[in-house]
């Protein structure tokens, strides 16, 4: 690993930030709308239910980490989609940069842009709604690493898929947060789904984070085992997903698509 | 031209195979320090898939590449990080400014003093006043030179130009054939340089390769090849080959 090559993929997106209000503002507006509207919701589902006093930390905190995960997704598919939409592949790819060097590029620019959404959606829940991180207590830090690591995991795959069917597949990016959703028991416990969707559940790394998160807040122990089979879990979804980019990639050098990418623009 | 030395570029038994489609044919040849080869063909002779193929962006069905000495599939870091390229096609991002454009590349070649290497390109390339511009919203002749301006970057020894003066004035197109000679001559680069600007060709070029249906159909030098078959310029020989061999839909 070269670590000038991934500074370089993580510049270009700063400049990028910098000079693109349009680019930059989306990265806290949405999370934002997200918060307050959910955040009245929650205090009003907290104004008629005699356990009110837990909507805020069950739902609002659910909220909070669902919408971290979609960012960390979408910041990272985003910086893939720079080099989609200037059709700058060639331009990368026929330098001595790995490929997994422009992989580890994509995550780490993708993490600093969705620490930027996460903490502004901190910040709101806090001051607006009194979102107290106490009701998790430390135990939010490993939360908040399987879904980091799991949306990585889901931006490189979705990256891949891009790669492979080309641009116009970017609309089968979006939606993968929406079918996933159901199945991550974001709102509602595991136990109200049908069997074959537990089944998926158990295979999924959020499901067991946001079981965890409502157990704690309904005063039960931390689910020490969930944890771990979710870290693992999370960590085997994005070597698998890197596996996927790669054999990809592969597979693009062979057809000549990589450099179509860019042929494309002139035909 | 210093055939004496060993070539900088050195293409051998290099074949591309889609499905039915021979796209290039058992190609070989070599490109030598100091030495501007020109690569000829209708549109769909093979050029840009040979040229895709040395630089690593497109794998071949058989045969290899050696950059420098390096293989290009067996040791790519090595065989590219002397090698560089501008093509018509690959425009650098046009919403990144012309500084940030060649600094971020300067990275990916881990370019030393990169600040000063990139004020020097700038002013070598006439860009300094376009330095805080975005690529976009340049000239197709100003592009060029920002592609050319990356493509010196990492001090290259092997230099591929895919049509790269194709679009832009007479003028312009001028200064870069400067820019490119001043190159071989004081860096002993080597170029391979595509184009179907015959003039220029013969202007630029020490040796031309004719190109037909993923073949070199002939190659010598560009001054004395014409008469040599018969013809009493570059462009009819050209437009010669192209008849004959029926290519070029």
């Amino acid at each position: 690993m070269n670590l000038s090559r991934i500074y370089a993929i993580v510049l270009r997106q700063f400049y990028l930030l910098k000079g693109s209000p349009t680019r930059l503002l989306p990265l806290f507006v949405w999370v934002m709308i997200d918060i307050v509207l959910w955040g009245f919701f929650t205090l009003y589902l907290g104004s008629v239910s005699p356990q009110g006093d837990r909507f805020v930390p069950a739902l609002l905190g659910a909220v909070l980490l669902w919408d971290f995960l979609t960012r960390v997704m979408q910041g990272v598919t985003m910086v893939f989609f720079e080099d989609v939409w200037s059709r700058n592949f060639l331009n990368f790819f026929a330098t001595p940069m790995r490929v997994t060097e422009y992989i580890a590029g994509l995550v780490i620019t993708g993490i600093a842009t969705s620490l930027i959404g996460l903490v502004a959606m901190l910040l709101l829940a806090w001051l607006a709604f009194g979102l107290s991180f106490a009701a998790y207590g430390a135990v939010l830090i490993p939360f908040i690493m399987v879904l980091f690591v799991f949306g990585m995991a889901l931006g490189v795959l979705g990256s891949a898929f891009v790669l492979r069917l080309g641009p116009s597949a970017e609309w089968l990016i979006w939606p993968i947060p929406a079918i996933l959703a159901p199945f991550v028991c974001v709102f509602y416990p595991l136990s109200v789904l049908p069997v074959w969707m537990q089944a998926i559940a158990h295979l999924l790394p959020p499901s067991y984070i946001f079981e965890s998160m409502r157990g704690i807040v309904n005063g039960g122990p931390v689910p020490w085992l969930g944890l771990l089979a979710a870290s693992l879990l999370s960590l085997a979804y994005l070597a698998a997903s890197i596996w996927v980019f790669l054999r990809v990639y592969r597979t693009a050098v062979r057809s000549g698509l990589i450099a179509r990418y860019s042929a494309e623009a002139v035909n | 031209m210093t055939e004496a030395s060993a070539p900088a570029l050195h293409v051998k038994h290099l074949t591309k195979r889609y499905g039915a489609l021979l796209a290039v044919d058992d190609l070989s040849f070599a490109v030598y320090p100091g030495e501007i080869v020109g690569l000829l063909g209708l549109n769909g002779a093979g050029k840009s898939t040979t040229i895709n193929m040395i630089l690593g962006v497109l794998e071949p069905t058989s045969g290899s590449v050696s950059l420098n000495g390096f293989d290009v599939a067996k040791q790519r870091q090595q065989a590219l990080a002397k090698t560089n390229f501008a093509a018509v096609y690959a425009p650098l991002p046009g919403n990144l400014t012309v500084r940030q454009n060649l600094r971020i590349f300067g990275l990916i070649y881990n370019v030393a003093a990169l600040e000063r290497r990139v004020d020097d390109l700038l002013e070598q390339y006439e860009l300094t006043k376009f330095a805080g511009t975005r690529c976009g919203l340049l000239s197709s002749g100003e592009q060029s030179r920002v592609s050319l301006a990356k493509a010196m970057l990492n001090a290259p020894r092997v230099l591929l130009l895919d049509e790269p003066t194709a679009s832009i004035d007479p003028s312009t197109a001028q200064g870069i054939r400067a820019y490119i000679r001043d190159f071989t001559a004081r860096q002993q680069g080597a170029v391979l340089w595509t184009s179907h600007n015959m003039y220029e060709v013969e202007e630029v070029c020490d040796r031309i390769m004719l190109m037909s249906q993923g073949k070199i159909l002939m190659q010598g030098d560009p001054k004395t090849l014409p008469q040599a078959h018969g013809f009493a310029t570059l462009e009819a020989l050209f437009v010669d080959v192209a008849r004959e061999t029926g290519a070029g839909s």
